[in-house]
């Protein structure tokens, strides 16, 4: 079946043209588009961006099979990259890599048989003052230790990426702590101690232990 | 120890909702734009950006200035910002907080440095794999825009200025400006030729200027204070201001620390990151990004001659020389992102390198045969060795690959990947021989001293 884009996402395809002084510069971003419609860059996908930027295929082929976050085949629903590059894997990488292939029953670049998870070694995600950590779907997850990991993905499981997010990504912890409201649990405390000699302690500071998250969700 | 500096780039991180823009406004947020677009002269704020000697914060350590200078713009042509986002070094962590916890800053660098360098246009090109920081940044950008600051006419004035977010899609290589370039227009990430340099034919062919993160969201700061007096933040000559410490690996407290250019390693990983975990020995220090070779504070510095850059330091360890673009060079390493990467005497240092050997093959982006070729030699003889197939001469062949990728590619990815290879082989040839007559001994994980942490009871 030919993919096609919905009304919203073709509006959004037009605004993005007008970004740019030329055409091609709109693949990245329009194959991000189709990426989050369609889980992958289907054959079809490729046919169609190729079509609406008036590309030939193997243009939009190249650049598709270049970068690695775009997937030239199906995915399970969520997609975990685990960093193993060395910041991380001076911090317990590797530990994390073998828990996760054990709970979700499939090795690094492989797919849970539920289909719910594909699990991906990944390089350096820039997180390094926060290893071990991982990427799942658009969130990252840091200062892990096992018991944290296994809470995360279940509840992926349970709940669904979003509500997952919500309470266990890091972008919670970058509320500050008189900002009690707002999302449901994971508040977490994120203000930078009082400056210590010429230093200031940044809010990439670990968050409190994950039984204190525990307490307040 | 020079003087106490307030944070400055770090100054609204901790701030409730620091990122949207009435809380950073109420900071301070945008009124140096304000006026710099209302009251100064776009050559003024050049000159303040070249007298604050603001060392590019990406990794190269090129002077920001000098580089906005080389800008010039023909007839019907059109200058081109872009914002360097895409951190990937490994070891390398700062740039993301910046867009996180204070997106205004960087868009507020974006348009005194667009109004500077007469251009209409930023793309702030950010890596895939940050989809949140994407998003902070858009939010802020529409924000921005709704209040005045971005579009037709910027503070009421008449000179448009967009910024727009362009999304990588994960590879390491588009931090090379002109890799960067290609993918932001839309082809893979390879590479070009240098000449032409991007400031004379970058993005869409036109004269383009690419700066970090960092740098761009140091330039309020530098008009605000004047480039001469953000300069002397710094304690050292020729590399100004203040900048962005990053500490991974086994330290107390891994993080990001704020401090005058020219702190040296020891004061950033005993005073600042709460010194080694479990007081444990310091065996290497990975400066600035998984690029730059690796310091060994056993080693002293030896120069004797009193005309070397280092004779200050003529006798001391390593590690007690100020971190700074010449500095570090002339030690024979680089001071890279700044972003460092601590390992504990529990670490083998041929494990190390074959993790990041292993980090350069998978990211050589393969258009020349040097860099993708000899990237995966070196993890193939690595492989070898850590499995106990080694030889003593492969110690030699890991030497002798890396000299011959380094100056034979088009871009310095092969040379970033020979350089650490080379001072790895340098300054542990022991454990190196050793590994490979006997291979990794049984046991020996580069976790092992958070295994507990990490594992817990669960």
């Amino acid at each position: 079946m030919a993919f096609s884009l919905t009304p919203e996402r073709e509006q959004e395809v037009d605004d993005i043209l007008t970004r740019y002084p030329e055409r091609r510069a709109a693949l990245l971003p329009v194959l991000w588009l189709c990426q989050r419609q369609n889980g992958w860059i289907s054959p079809d996908v490729v046919e169609y961006v190729a079509k609406r930027l008036e590309l030939s295929t193997s243009i939009v082929e190249g650049v598709v099979t270049f970068y690695t976050m775009f997937f030239d085949e199906p995915v399970g629903e969520n997609v975990v990259w685990v960093c193993r590059t060395l910041s991380c894997d001076l911090r317990g990488g590797k530990a994390i890599q073998e828990r996760l292939e054990s709970k979700l029953g499939c090795t690094a670049g492989h797919t849970s048989s539920d289909g719910k998870f594909t699990l991906l070694k990944a390089e350096c995600l820039a997180a390094c003052g926060q290893a071990p950590m991982v990427q799942i779907n658009d969130y990252y997850y840091e200062n892990l230790d096992l018991e944290l990991l296994d809470r995360i993905i279940d509840a992926h499981a349970a709940r669904g990426g979003e509500a997952a997010a919500a309470e266990f990504s890091t972008f919670a912890s970058y509320r500050a702590p008189t900002d009690g409201g707002g999302r449901s649990g994971g508040s977490v405390s994120s203000a930078p101690p009082p400056p210590s000699r010429e230093a200031v302690r940044l809010a990439s500071q670990p968050p409190p232990p994950a039984d204190e998250k525990a307490d307040e969700s | 120890m020079s003087l106490p500096t307030k944070p400055l780039l770090t100054a609204r991180y901790g701030i409730v909702e620091s990122w949207k823009l009435a809380n950073a406004e109420r900071a301070g947020a945008y009124q140096v734009a304000r006026e710099a677009l209302t009251s100064r002269k776009p050559a003024d704020l050049r000159a303040e950006v070249k007298m604050a000697n603001i060392r590019g914060r990406g990794g190269a350590g090129f002077p920001a200035g000098v580089k906005w200078g080389f800008l010039n713009k023909q007839e019907g042509e059109e200058i081109y910002l872009v914002v360097n986002a895409d951190e990937s070094e490994p070891g390398t962590f700062k740039d993301r907080s910046i867009m996180d916890l204070d997106p205004h800053r960087l868009i507020e660098g974006a348009i005194i440095s667009c109004f500077a360098i007469d251009a209409h246009v930023a793309y702030i090109y950010v890596r895939g794999e940050l989809a949140f920081s994407r998003r902070r940044l858009e939010v802020a950008i529409a924000e921005a825009r709704e209040a005045g600051y971005l579009g037709e006419r910027p503070f009421g004035i008449d000179y448009a200025i967009d910024i727009y977010v362009h999304s990588g899609a994960g590879a390491y290589i588009c931090g090379e400006e002109t890799a960067l370039l290609n993918s932001l227009e839309g082809r893979r990430g390879e590479p070009r030729l240098k000449p032409p340099f991007p400031a004379v034919k970058g993005a869409f062919g036109m004269p383009t200027i690419v700066n970090n993160v960092e740098t761009i969201a140091a330039v309020p700061d530098i008009v605000q204070m004047g480039g001469e007096a953000w300069a002397s933040l710094s304690r050292l000559p020729g590399d100004g201001g203040a900048r962005i410490y990053g500490v991974s690996g086994h330290v107390n407290n891994p993080g990001l620390y704020e401090a005058p250019v020219g702190i040296t390693m020891r004061e950033l990983i005993y005073d600042y990151a709460g010194g080694m975990l479990g007081d444990r020995p310091l065996k290497a220090v990975i400066p600035g990004g998984s690029s730059t070779p690796v310091l060994d504070p056993r080693r002293k510095v030896d120069a004797p001659d009193e005309n070397h850059p280092l004779h200050k330091w003529h006798g001391q360890s390593e590690i007690d020389v100020p971190m700074g673009v010449d500095t570090y060079r002339a030690l024979g390493t680089m001071l890279g992102t700044c972003c460092a990467i601590v390992m504990d005497d529990t670490v083998n240092m041929v494990e190390a390198c074959r993790n990041l050997m292993r980090f350069y093959k998978h990211e050589s982006c393969g258009q020349c045969t040097p860099c993708r070729e000899g990237t995966g030699w070196l993890v193939d003889v690595l492989d070898n060795l850590c499995a106990g197939r080694g030889k003593p001469e492969d110690v030699e062949l890991l030497v002798d690959i890396s000299n011959n990728m380094m100056g034979n590619t088009i871009c310095a990815f092969a040379d970033g990947t020979a350089m650490p290879m080379l001072g790895m082989v340098q300054k542990f040839r022991e454990e190196f021989m050793e590994v490979a007559k006997h291979g990794i001994p049984d046991g020996v994980r580069h976790d092992a001293s958070v295994r507990a942490m990490v594992v817990g009871g669960a």
